[in-house]
C-alpha cells in the first residue's frame, strides 16, 4: 500500500512537471509562423530547457516502481496496452531528441523541422498516456491473457482521458510560461500567453466535468469512486481551476502557478482515489498484485533515499531557474 | 548496430519460438546497442569535463574553460538522446519480455530502482551545470558536474548488477515452480557484478576518451595545430590511455570467472569443441562447421593461460554440454576475439604515444598516428559492441542463465516487427539529426561564433548580430 502510494506520487509528479513540459508543445505548435512565434519559442526553450530531463525521470521512476512492486500487473498492462504505450514511447523519443536538436540547429529551416516534430510529439504523447489511464480505470486490462488491442484504449473513458491529459498539460504549461514571460519582462508575450491559457483552461475544465457523464456508463467502478471517496478532490480541483483562471484574469501570475498545480494534482489524485483499492480496475487489487515482501521494503528504502537526495536537489534546480540570473538569456 | 542485427538474424533457427521472440531480440539489440554508446558518454564525459573545467579554473586557462564549455554543450545534445533512448529501454523491458518481467520483476527491480535514482540525480545536476554557465560563480559552478560523474558510475553499477544476475542468477529460490525467498539485495550485491561493472566502466572511458580525442586528431590533421586542439586531444587521450591499459587486466579477471559460472560461453569464446587433455591452445580466428573447427590459428598453452590462469587446466569443451544449451558458437567466438584484438591495438597505441612522449618525441607530428587516433573512437565503440554481443549471445539460449530460456520470456506478438521497423527509421533519423547538429555546432565554433543562439526568425539574427 505504501509502495502504491509512492508510485502514485510519481504519477502525480510526472503529470504535473512532465505535463508542464509536454504542454509547452501545444503553445509551440500554436505560436504562429517562424517570425511571429520566435519570441514565444525562445521563451519555451528557456523555460523547459534546464528542467525537462529531470522532470522526465519521474516516468522512469513510475515504470521501475511498477514492475518492481507489481510485476504481474505491469506485464499485463504492457501486454494489452502495447499500442498506446509504443505510440507514447515514440512521442517521447522524438520530442526529447528534436527539442535538443532545435536548440542548436544551424539554420531556420532545420529549426522549423525539429520544432514541428517537437511540438507535435509533445501534444500526442500525453494523449496516449491519458488513454492508458482510461483503459486501466475502465477495467479493460485483464490480468490473464490479452485484452482488446484497440478497443482497450479506443473507448469513451480512454478518449476523454487522452483529451484531459493534453488539456491539463497545456493548461499547466500556459500558466508557467505566462509567469516566466512576465518575470523576464516580456509583457506583450505574457499577455498573448495569458489569453491562450485562459481559453485552454476553460475548455479543459469543461471537458473534465463533461467526462463525468460518459464515465458513469463506461467505467462504473471509477464513477462510483469519483462520486463518493474522490468527490472532495473533484470539488477541490474545480475550485482551484476557477481560482487559477481568476488569478490569470487579474494578472497574479506567480500565485497562479501553485493553484494550477493544485487543480491538476487534484484531478489526478481523484482518479487514483476513485479507483482505489484496484490497481487494474475490476481485475486486481493493489494488495493482491504486490510482489515479494523483501523487494517492497527495498523499494521503500530506495524511495526514502530518493526523497532525501533527489528532492533537495530538485528543489534547488527549480529555485535556480526561477531566479533573476536564470531568467535572462545565456550570456 | 546494424551488424548486431544482421548477426542476430543468423540466430533465428528454431521454428517453434513465440512470434514475439525474433523481433524482440532484434529490437533489444538495436536499442541497447544504440543506447550503450550514449551511455558511455553519459558516464565518462562528465569526468573529462570536470578535469578540463578544473584545469581552466585552477590555472586561469581560458582555452581549457572554452573546451569544457563546448564539451558541455555537445553533451547536452548527447544526453538528450541518451535520456530518451534510455526511456525506450525501460518501456521495452515490459513490452518485449513480459515473461521475464512478470516472473522476475520483483527480483531485479531494486537494482533498476537504484539506477533510476542515480539517473534522477544525474539529470538534475545536468540541468544545473549546463545552464549554470555564466550564471553561477565559476569556482562553485565547477563542482556541479562532479555529482554527474559519480551518479553515472553508480548507475552503471546498478544496471550491470541486472546483467550479472542474468548471467549468474541469485537472490531467489524456485520451489514447486514458484519463485520464492526473494532477496533483491543479493542481486544488488552479487559477486559477478563488480567485475562486469569495472569492465564496462573502463570501456566507457575508452569509448568516450578515444572519440573526443579523435575529433581533435582530425583537427590537427587539417592543420589546426594550436594549443586548443592539443589540449582537446591530450586530456581525453590520457583518460582513454589509462582505461585502455587497465582494460586487459580487468577483462582477464572477469573472464577467469567464466570457467566456473558459464562453461558454455567460455567454450564458445575459445572455440573449444572438446575438453583437451592438458592445456588448451588459443584459437585465433576459425569457424565451427558441422562440429569441426576450421581455418583457425592455434597457439599452444595460451588458451589455458588466458582463460584459466594455468598451463595445465584445459578449457571445458562444448561436447560436455547438451546441444540444446549451446550458444551460437561462431558469433560468440568472433565477437569475443574482435573485442580483444581491437582492445590490444588501442592499448598499444596508447602505450606508444606516452612512451614516445616520455622520450621526447611528439607523435602529434606524425600523420599516421593522428590518422589512427581519428578512427580510434569508432574502433573502441566496435570493441565495446563486440564485447556485448559476445556476452549476450554467449549466454543464449538462456535469458536467466540455467533457469529461464529466452523464448519463455518473449510474448506472442508478431506485431513487434512493426515496432522494429519504426524504431530503425526513428533511430536512423535521430543519428542523422545528431550528426548534423553537432557538426554544425563545430563549424560555427570554428567560424568564431560563441553562443550559438537558437535560430528563430529575425530575433535570432539580432542576437547573433549582437554577439559578433
Amino acid at each position: 500500500m505504501a509502495v502504491a502510494a509512492a508510485m502514485f506520487v510519481g504519477v502525480v509528479a510526472y503529470a504535473l512537471f512532465g505535463g508542464a513540459d509536454f504542454g509547452s508543445g501545444f503553445f509551440d505548435l500554436t505560436a504562429g509562423g517562424s517570425e511571429r512565434g520566435a519570441e514565444l519559442r525562445t521563451q519555451i526553450d528557456r523555460s523547459i530547457g534546464p528542467v525537462w530531463e529531470a522532470n522526465h525521470v519521474w516516468l522512469i521512476y513510475v515504470l521501475v516502481t511498477w514492475w518492481t512492486a507489481f510485476p504481474e500487473a505491469f506485464a499485463a498492462a504492457m501486454n494489452t496496452l502495447i499500442v498506446p504505450m509504443f505510440l507514447a514511447l515514440f512521442g517521447i523519443v522524438l520530442r526529447g531528441a528534436s527539442f535538443a536538436f532545435r536548440k542548436y540547429a544551424a539554420t531556420l529551416a532545420q529549426a522549423r523541422l525539429f520544432g514541428v516534430v517537437f511540438a507535435l510529439s509533445s501534444v500526442v504523447t500525453p494523449f496516449f498516456f491519458g488513454t492508458v489511464a482510461g483503459a486501466i480505470a475502465s477495467g479493460r486490462v485483464p490480468m490473464d491473457g490479452r485484452g482488446d488491442l484497440i478497443g482497450s484504449w479506443v473507448n469513451p473513458t480512454s478518449l476523454f482521458g487522452g483529451v484531459i491529459a493534453v488539456g491539463t498539460c497545456a493548461f499547466l504549461a500556459g500558466v508557467f510560461l505566462t509567469a516566466d514571460a512576465d518575470r523576464a519582462g516580456a509583457t506583450r508575450l505574457a499577455e498573448i500567453l495569458r489569453l491562450r491559457t485562459l481559453s485552454v483552461g476553460l475548455v479543459t475544465g469543461a471537458v473534465v466535468f463533461a467526462a463525468l457523464v460518459p464515465i458513469e456508463r463506461d467505467a462504473p467502478t471509477l464513477a462510483d469512486g469519483l462520486e463518493t471517496r474522490a468527490a472532495p478532490l473533484i470539488v477541490l480541483s474545480f475550485l482551484a481551476g476557477v481560482g487559477t483562471l481568476v488569478l490569470l484574469v487579474r494578472r497574479r501570475y506567480a500565485l497562479a502557478r501553485p493553484v494550477a498545480l493544485l487543480a491538476v494534482a487534484a484531478v489526478v489524485l481523484g482518479w487514483g482515489v476513485g479507483q482505489y483499492p484496484w490497481l487494474l480496475v475490476d481485475q486486481i487489487t493493489i494488495a493482491d498484485a504486490a510482489g515479494a515482501r523483501a523487494t517492497l521494503q527495498g523499494v521503500l528504502i530506495a524511495g526514502a533515499v530518493a526523497a532525501a537526495l533527489v528532492l533537495p536537489s530538485l528543489a534547488y534546480l527549480y529555485r535556480l531557474t526561477q531566479t533573476e540570473e536564470w531568467t535572462r538569456p545565456e550570456h | 548496430m546494424g551488424t548486431t542485427n544482421l548477426l542476430l538474424t543468423a540466430l533465428s533457427s528454431e521454428l517453434a519460438d513465440p512470434a514475439g521472440l525474433m523481433p524482440a531480440r532484434q529490437q533489444m539489440a538495436l536499442s541497447l546497442g544504440w543506447h550503450i554508446v550514449l551511455a558511455c558518454f553519459g558516464v565518462a564525459l562528465p569526468a573529462m569535463i570536470f578535469v578540463m573545467h578544473w584545469l581552466g579554473v585552477r590555472r586561469r586557462d581560458d582555452t581549457a574553460l572554452l573546451l569544457a564549455h563546448r564539451w558541455a554543450k555537445v553533451s547536452a545534445v548527447l544526453f538528450a538522446i541518451g535520456v530518451v533512448s534510455g526511456t525506450a529501454l525501460a518501456f521495452q523491458m515490459g513490452l518485449l519480455w513480459p515473461g521475464l518481467m512478470g516472473t522476475y520483476g520483483d527480483v531485479v527491480g531494486l537494482s533498476f530502482a537504484f539506477e533510476g535514482l542515480a539517473f534522477f540525480l544525474e539529470a538534475i545536476f545536468l540541468g544545473i551545470y549546463l545552464y549554470g554557465w555564466g550564471r553561477i560563480d565559476p569556482r562553485k559552478h565547477l563542482w556541479f558536474v562532479l555529482p554527474m560523474a559519480i551518479t553515472g558510475i553508480i548507475g552503471t553499477y546498478c544496471i550491470l548488477t541486472v546483467n550479472a544476475w542474468m548471467n549468474a542468477p541469485v537472490g531467489f529460490d524456485i520451489i514447486g515452480g514458484e519463485v520464492t525467498n526473494i532477496d533483491p539485495w543479493a542481486v544488488l550485491f552479487n559477486p559477478n557484478a563488480i567485475w562486469q561493472f569495472l569492465h564496462m566502466w573502463v570501456a566507457a572511458y575508452m569509448v568516450a576518451g578515444f572519440s573526443v580525442a579523435a575529433v581533435y586528431a582530425v583537427g590537427l590533421l587539417k592543420g589546426r595545430r594550436d594549443r586548443y586542439h592539443r589540449l582537446g586531444f591530450t586530456l581525453p587521450f590520457a583518460f582513454a590511455s589509462v582505461a585502455a591499459v587497465l582494460q586487459p587486466l580487468v577483462g582477464h579477471l572477469l573472464g577467469a570467472r567464466l570457467a566456473e559460472t558459464q562453461p558454455a560461453k567460455l567454450a564458445a569464446f575459445e572455440l573449444a569443441t572438446e575438453t583437451d587433455d592438458g592445456a588448451s591452445p588459443l584459437r585465433i580466428g576459425g569457424f565451427l562447421v558441422d562440429g569441426v573447427v576450421k581455418w583457425s590459428i592455434d597457439i599452444p598453452y595460451l588458451g589455458s593461460l588466458m582463460a584459466r590462469n594455468s598451463f595445465t587446466k584445459p578449457v571445458q569443451g562444448l561436447d560436455t554440454i547438451p546441444v540444446e544449451d549451446h550458444p551460437p558458437v561462431n558469433i560468440t567466438h568472433w565477437a569475443f576475439q574482435s573485442m580483444i584484438g581491437i582492445g590490444i591495438l588501442l592499448m598499444l597505441a596508447a602505450v606508444v604515444f606516452w612512451v614516445a612522449r616520455w622520450r621526447g618525441r611528439d607523435l602529434l607530428e606524425q600523420r599516421l598516428f593522428l590518422r589512427f587516433v581519428a578512427i580510434s573512437g569508432v574502433l573502441a565503440a566496435i570493441a565495446m559492441e563486440a564485447g556485448w554481443i559476445a556476452t549476450e549471445v554467449g549466454r543464449q539460449p538462456w535469458i536467466v542463465y540455467g533457469i529461464m530460456r529466452t523464448p519463455e520470456a518473449a510474448g506472442d506478438n508478431s506485431g513487434l516487427w512493426w515496432l522494429l521497423g519504426t524504431t530503425m527509421v526513428v533511430y536512423t533519423l535521430m543519428t542523422i539529426g545528431a550528426a548534423i547538429v553537432i557538426r554544425s555546432m563545430a563549424r560555427r565554433w570554428r567560424d568564431g561564433e560563441q553562443d550559438l543562439p537558437s535560430p528563430y526568425g529575425p530575433r535570432a539574427d539580432q542576437l547573433s548580430g549582437r554577439a559578433s
